[in-house]
């Protein structure tokens, strides 16, 4: 399986996107070395706003860029880009629907080694909370790579949370991306799994065991968490014995909330893997902490039994 | 561009219409941001009716001068002078906070034409201003942005971090001015959180720094005037100002900067300002 750095796709491909559309820049807030804006920067420094170490400041500026026609990147780490400047992208961006774009970087636990400070494990829940903002959660770095052009083709806020380390390819580089599409990975006929961004991997590990048991499982990559289309996840959670939702997420206000009441009618058992209400901390592997809060394939494998029950 | 007497009359008589409009927007019985409109009513009397390049045919036209309040409680004025320019129908001042109006209680951009950002939670516009300067700059456009913000708002962290973007990107094109009228919603700012010194603060974050009387249309105009003129930095003009100016009852008076008048008041202060 060919792995990518999605903050690498994204700072290529937002290179390769500056350089077709000129009304694109990026702010980026003293982390442009992680979140991969640097790679514009290079190339278009007149395009590049260093906006200091102040996010709030960045997202409003970025708005008044945007609202002068401009398409305006807004980089940081998830917690500082959604977290610190919430008011600011509620106010400020989403109730005028301003054209800027706020990317997550290192989100959920992807940053493993800076602990609680510095791990998104909220960012879905308030980012869907707000109206008139579009929330998305690439798989891998070929998702990745089309999310950010439909960002840009996308006229209105947008947000992207994108993990810190390698991932797996698991989308098929063919199929063209739409927001709020959820996409089938693999189908099944027995349990539905819904999962977004590394999990979408840990579903499809999952999914791999699980034959050998003779449970087939439908794996669905729901990459737009909002908006999320409704008739599409009931009819992909029509016809199985169970439900299990997966996310790098809180139990609380992403995926799982997502997903369970859209089916809050659906004669179908659900349950949801996700961090359950409690802040992250420092490791020194992302898979470990990933174990620690039971974010595996064996703990998907366990939520199917559960819902087979 | 030297202002004439003319012409200062002619200022002095907008303002007067647009506390006119303020008052009458806001009715009696009803709260309303009285204190903090009547106190930016000369500055945006100069901006709209005299400063700034716009169109109220075509807002939108990509070469205007932005004006963004940052204080954005003070919107009644604006809407006045937007009422007045013709960016939409003086009957809309009649619909204020009414449910369905394009008056909200605080301005929004796809609402009104002629707003340019939505604001009102305190401490955002200026930092959008420089976005909208850092955008003229990059776009070789020679509009400026004007910008004004309230002497209790800058308690808000994020105004400093706009100042120094300002400083730091030298947006000349950007022209800020604190309504310094010296009270925020619970009292006196002296009394409770002082800002102060404003002068000494925005020189030592790298910007220019005028003082004049806000209520004087011509020293208004004329500190616009110079600040255009300023080259490699942004330009703060500190405007000392009374909260309720015109309004004898709510001059200086905290429980007016969400006052609610009584229709003596009322009519009161619609005479004081009819022609």
């Amino acid at each position: 399986m060919n792995r990518q750095n999605c903050r690498t796709v994204y700072g290529q491909t937002l290179l390769e996107l500056a350089r077709q559309d000129e009304r694109i820049v990026a702010l980026d807030a003293d982390l442009s070395k992680s979140t991969m804006t640097r790679l514009l920067q290079q190339e278009f420094p007149e395009r590049f706003f260093e906006m200091g170490i102040g996010e709030q400041n960045m997202v409003s500026t970025a708005v008044g860029l945007a609202l002068s026609g401009k398409i305006a990147f807004v980089n940081s780490f998830a917690v500082f880009a959604a977290g610190r400047p919430y008011d600011q992208i509620r106010v400020s961006v989403c109730i005028g629907k301003v054209n800027v774009k706020i990317i997550g970087s290192s989100c959920g636990i992807s940053d493993f080694g800076d602990g609680a400070t510095h791990q998104s494990i909220d960012d879905i829940a308030i980012m869907r909370a707000i109206p008139n903002m579009t929330v998305l959660s690439p798989a891998d770095g070929i998702e990745t790579k089309k999310m950010t052009k439909a960002a840009v083709e996308y006229e209105g806020p947008v947000y992207i949370r994108i993990n810190r380390n390698e991932m797996p390819d698991v989308t098929d580089e063919n199929e063209p991306f739409e927001i709020g599409k959820p996409y089938v990975i693999l189908d099944g006929t027995d349990v539905t799994v819904f999962a977004t961004g590394y999990m979408v991997y840990k579903a499809l590990m999952a999914a791999e065991q699980l034959e050998k048991d003779g449970i087939s499982l439908r794996v669905v990559n729901v990459s737009t968490l909002k908006p999320v289309d409704e008739d599409a996840v009931k009819k992909l959670a029509d016809g199985v014995k169970g439900v299990v939702t997966v996310e790098e997420h809180s139990i609380i206000g992403g995926l799982a909330s997502a997903i369970t009441f859209i089916l809050r009618s659906a004669p179908v058992p659900i349950e949801a893997v996700a961090i359950k209400d409690t802040f992250g901390q420092s490791a020194l592997d992302y898979e470990q902490l990933l174990e620690h809060y039971g974010l595996t394939d064996t703990a998907i494998i366990n939520a199917v039994k559960n819902v087979l029950k | 561009m030297l202002i004439c007497d003319e012409k200062v009359k002619e200022l002095e008589k907008i303002a007067k219409k647009l506390r006119f409009d303020i008052v009458t927007m806001i009715g009696s019985g009803k709260p309303g941001h009285l204190g903090g409109s009547c106190s930016i009513a000369e500055i945006i009397a100069v901006l709209y009716f005299h400063k700034m390049r716009h169109d109220p045919k075509n807002p939108e036209w990509p070469d205007r001068d932005r004006f963004l309040l940052s204080k954005g409680h003070a919107a009644l004025t604006q809407y006045a002078a937007l009422a007045e320019l013709g960016y939409f129908a003086m009957e809309e001042l009649d619909t204020l906070k009414e449910l369905g109006t394009i008056l909200q209680g605080h301005p929004e951009m796809l609402r009104v034409p002629g707003i340019e950002a939505n604001t009102g939670s305190l401490g955002q516009g200026l930092s959008i201003a420089c976005g909208v300067a850092m955008a003229g700059k990059l776009d070789k456009k020679d509009y400026h942005v004007y910008c004004i913000l309230g002497d209790g708002e800058i308690a808000e962290g994020q105004v400093w971090e706009a100042s120094m973007t300002a400083a730091y990107y030298k947006l000349d094109n950007l022209v800020a001015i604190l309504d310094k009228n010296g009270i925020q919603a619970t009292g006196p700012i002296v009394e409770r959180y002082d800002t102060n010194p404003h002068p000494d603060k925005w020189k030592a974050f790298g910007w220019a720094v005028s003082e004049i009387d806000g209520h004087d249309v011509r020293q208004v105009a004329d500190a616009i005037d110079k600040a255009d003129q300023v080259k490699g930095k942004p330009v703060m003009i500190v405007a000392n100002t009374v909260k309720g100016k015109g309004v004898p009852f709510a001059e200086g008076k905290a429980d007016f900067h969400h006052g609610i008048m009584t229709q003596k008041q009322y009519e009161t202060a619609r005479k004081l300002f009819e022609e």
